[in-house]
């Protein structure tokens, strides 16, 4: 068997409403715990997810309502891949976008933090977005091996 | 329209006014939690006001972004500024912002606190 084998899969697309937010939290997090990860590794990922779902509801579909898909796999490797997709208006200058701190609405209380705590709580975090078409945020996360049974 | 539970209670006692958040903190639930702090602070005026944070299951940036947001209006009024009890990830959250640098962060020992 290959190691990095996909092992199992899901995809979801729902509705940008906030309350998807934990929606999508809790249908990661239930998927994700089948590799049976740490606490630690388990909260980190949650937020991550938290944080890039929150990007569709509160930037990508500002004002409207859109779909969010998100399709997350796991690799005979241990590795959790995440990908969140929409088509939403885009971000015109991602790297700027990634800078901790930076936010286009402070008025709503935004931290500016949100790619910044994906960053420190994933492996890699790619960002591929076109302004007006949408964004795709893709997550890798490799677990620590399972502790060995005795 | 989608109702928010309400997810934060209050004591005051001696001048500390503090607010218990409870739950899930992200960008939905964290706009009822940023009103209803609000309403109470400007209502009580008290000399302190402390989040405590031992009962929040998950936060994210969105929480960053309410204890940010509640600091930022303490010092406008005046109110001294404090953290209470984050759990450890909660904390992970507010250290990548160097939240400690900015406001006190402190925990009470609350390990036979079976409430």
């Amino acid at each position: 068997m290959s190691k990095n084998e996909c092992i199992n899969e899901i995809k979801i697309t729902f509705p940008s409403y906030s309350t998807n937010e934990g929606t999508a939290r809790a249908m990661v997090s239930a998927f994700c715990a089948t590799l049976n990860p740490t606490v630690e590794e388990l909260s980190d990922i949650r937020c991550a997810v938290s944080e890039a779902v929150t990007n569709c509801t509160v930037h990508a579909y500002k004002n409207v309502i859109g779909t969010v898909s998100l399709a997350v796999r796991l690799y005979a490797d241990r590795t959790v891949r995440i990908e969140v997709k929409d088509k939403g208006c885009g971000i015109a200058d991602v790297e700027e976008a990634l800078q901790p701190l930076f936010t286009t609405d402070p008025e709503g209380e935004r931290s500016g933090m949100g790619f910044t705590v994906m960053e420190s709580f994933m492996d890699t975090v790619s960002v591929k977005s076109s302004v007006g078409r949408g964004t795709k945020v893709t997550m890798k996360r490799r677990l620590s091996p399972l502790p060995v049974k005795r | 329209m989608l109702h928010s539970v309400k997810n934060v209670e209050f004591s005051n006692e001696s001048g500390v006014l503090t607010a218990f958040v409870k739950g899930e903190v992200d960008h939905h639930n964290a706009k009822s939690a940023r009103s209803m702090i609000d309403r109470e602070l400007e209502k009580i005026r008290p000399a302190q006001l402390a989040l405590d944070l031992s009962a929040v299951s998950f936060m994210d940036s969105s929480g960053l972004g309410l204890i940010l947001g509640r600091y930022n209006k303490a010092l406008e009024l005046g109110v001294k500024f404090t953290v209470r009890n984050p759990t450890p990830a909660t904390m992970k959250i507010i250290s990548l912002a160097g939240g400690e640098r900015i406001f006190d962060v402190i925990t009470d020992n609350i390990e036979n606190d079976n409430t």
